[in-house]
């Protein structure tokens, strides 16, 4: 304690000889770094308060039945006769998509990102990188785009469908938009693993495969499972690629040659059209905050594995 | 020295520049007041509207006129709001909407019919079906209807196996969607589980690569991989063609009319705008465009 002292007392020393404006500029920098750290929950806080201020609305009214809300497929918010704000088709849509998208998308992904970190020459590293951040900068209605032209007929021809915007289609487009984010930062995460480890690994005479197996996945896991969380947002939240490749169709699909209609993609078709703080409305926001709920599950679900697998 | 001498080239150029500045300045058939006009609204009138913007802009430079789609729900949400000077229109706007519209500008929307179509129904190019009846329309498309096989209405796809009839529809802010409801599935809700498209293109297109489907949209959409359908009242009736002819002798039974609606009665470039569309010159652009203009004994100005 005696030791630090004398230094302490320097440094405030140093301090009251340092001119205002240097001081007082850091003290406005500092505010300014804490405004930007804060920012995000302010924002995140808001948009929460927001979408629930405008759906809330909805919950209240006694016309509206939230069962009928989550387990009826009959979505017919514009009808004459009858209005049904049923969602469970579009649920099932959006799970299905993503569940394919994923099912592509992981494998192929952290399989890119092993090959880039581990495998390949260092020329080969470089041009993969660029090409794969060229993958991600596309813009997603251009992939939309494609999912409506190219694919569907490829589709229709190879699997004999009669429609080619499907679900096939739009996992297809999504784990295509998904896979250069998967692997960036799985290459990031792998990166981050100690060269010593790989040693030593090495030196244990263990092959290539035992030491990627055995030492690096297990050593980047945190870094991998986040790449794998940001590519299913990217495929949960994608909405324009998917609003043009699904077929866009209220429907329980039965086979992955089936067209289906995700949440997103309903959100952003609909809402231009439904006036304001109409009951229409008001469910579209209900629908933005089940993505948030199940945004949120996953999220969670993600970081109790990786607790889980820290423990062990 | 060389300003006293008079260059005849410059003089004659000088007055011409004068010339045009007087005319710009006399000029009033642009209007006045408001350099850019706001337009949006109907997909299914989104390609003449940018083709009347292109071709006023050759009329009147000054004049900027701003065209977006979305749809005519759309469209016509934004006049409601105040957002826009002009919403294009392919259905009547809802009296609810017309009451919104009072309330929050405190003006009454003014109706003007700029053009017709005639709601053509698409089959792919192999298609054997040649005609269709409106109540067959209505089985196809409505909830709970009876047809949703394509032997049901006598045809078998050539070179597909599936007899499935592939539904391509609209979104539910498309007022082509809502003219079909309203005039041939009777106000019934559509069958849920068809592909819908966000723009008239889309379906076409999606029909065009779909052997199995069978969609719907304005007659000027169509391509050389659809075939459009002839349509008749009851199967007693005659079959009608979509085309222009057909479109104004009111024999082709789903024809509509398309409409711009501002708020209160236009003035200034507003009105000036509307005038031209109703001119020849702007009746021109709706021929180009695949759809069918206004006959001048017809046309109602501002």
């Amino acid at each position: 304690m005696n030791l630090t002292e004398p230094v302490e007392q320097d440094l405030v020393v140093r301090n009251t000889t340092r001119p205002a404006w240097a001081v007082l500029g850091e003290r406005a920098l500092e505010i300014l770094i804490c405004l930007c750290g804060i920012s995000a929950i302010i924002f995140v806080l808001g948009i929460f308060f927001f979408v629930f201020k405008e759906a809330f609305p909805v919950l209240a009214n006694p016309k509206f039945s939230l069962r009928q809300f989550l387990f009826s497929d009959q979505w017919y918010p514009t009808s004459e006769l009858h209005k049904r704000y049923g969602v469970l088709a579009m649920i099932a849509g959006t799970f299905s998509v993503t569940a394919l998208a994923m099912a592509i998308a992981v494998p192929f992904g952290l399989g890119g990102a092993i090959y880039i970190s581990e495998f390949c020459g260092a020329k080969t590293k470089e041009t993969l990188k660029i090409v794969i951040e060229l993958l991600a900068a596309i813009p997603s209605v251009v992939w939309g785009f494609i999912g409506l032209t190219v694919l569907s007929r490829l589709i229709v021809r190879w699997t004999g469908a009669p429609v080619g915007v499907n679900i096939l289609n739009g996992g297809i487009i999504l784990a295509l938009m998904s896979v250069p984010i998967i692997v960036s930062i799985g290459e990031d995460a792998l990166k981050a693993v100690p060269d010593s480890y790989r040693e030593a690994a090495l030196a244990l005479g263990a092959t290539r495969w035992q030491q990627v197996r055995h030492v690096l996945l297990p050593a980047a896991r945190t870094g991998l499972l986040a790449a794998v969380l940001l590519g299913v947002g990217r495929a949960i939240g994608e909405t324009m690629a998917v609003l043009m490749a699904t077929g866009h169709a209220v429907h329980i699909p039965h086979s992955i040659l089936d067209s289906v209609r995700t949440l997103t993609a309903n959100i952003a078709a609909e809402l231009g059209e439904a006036s304001a703080h109409s009951t229409h409305y008001q469910v579209l926001f209900l629908i933005g905050i089940l993505l948030f709920l199940m945004t949120f599950a996953v999220n969670l679900a993600a970081d109790l594995i990786v607790r889980g697998v820290r423990r062990k | 020295m060389s300003h006293s001498k008079q260059n005849p080239f410059n003089a004659k150029l000088g007055m011409a520049a004068a010339a045009l500045v007087s005319a710009w300045l006399l000029q009033s058939g642009c209007g006045g007041g408001k350099p850019a006009i706001q337009n949006k609204g109907s997909d299914t009138m989104v390609n003449l509207a940018l083709a009347w913007a292109e071709e006023y802009s050759k009329v009147c430079p000054q004049v900027k006129v701003e065209v977006s789609g979305g749809g005519s729900g759309v469209g016509i949400a934004a006049l409601v709001n105040g957002a826009i000077d002009i919403a294009n229109a392919s259905r009547d706007m809802k009296p609810e909407e017309i009451e919104q519209a009072k309330k929050n500008t405190g003006k009454e929307p003014k109706e003007f019919v700029v053009g017709y179509d005639a709601l053509a129904i698409y089959v792919h190019k192999d298609n054997p079906l040649n005609e269709i009846t409106l109540e067959q329309i209505a089985q196809i498309y409505a909830e709970g209807g009876a047809i949703t096989k394509w032997s049901a209405l006598g045809v078998k796809i050539p070179g597909s196996s599936s007899d499935e009839i592939v539904l391509v529809s609209r979104q539910s802010n498309s007022g082509t969607y809502e003219f079909l409801r309203e005039h041939v599935l009777n106000r019934k809700d559509f069958r849920l589980g068809s592909r819908d498209m966000n723009g008239s293109k889309e379906v076409v297109e999606l029909v065009a690569s779909t052997p199995t489907a069978i969609g719907y949209s304005g007659m000027g959409y169509a391509t050389p991989g659809v075939k459009m359908l002839k349509v008749k009242k009851t199967p007693a009736d005659p079959a009608f063609e979509p085309n222009v002819a057909n479109t104004l002798n009111k024999t082709y039974p789903i024809a509509r009319s398309l409409q711009v609606y501002t708020l209160g009665e236009p003035v200034g470039a507003i009105k000036a705008y509307i005038d031209w569309i109703l001119s020849d010159a702007g009746q021109k652009v709706v021929e180009a465009t695949g759809y069918v203009p206004v006959p001048a004994s017809a046309r109602v100005k501002p």
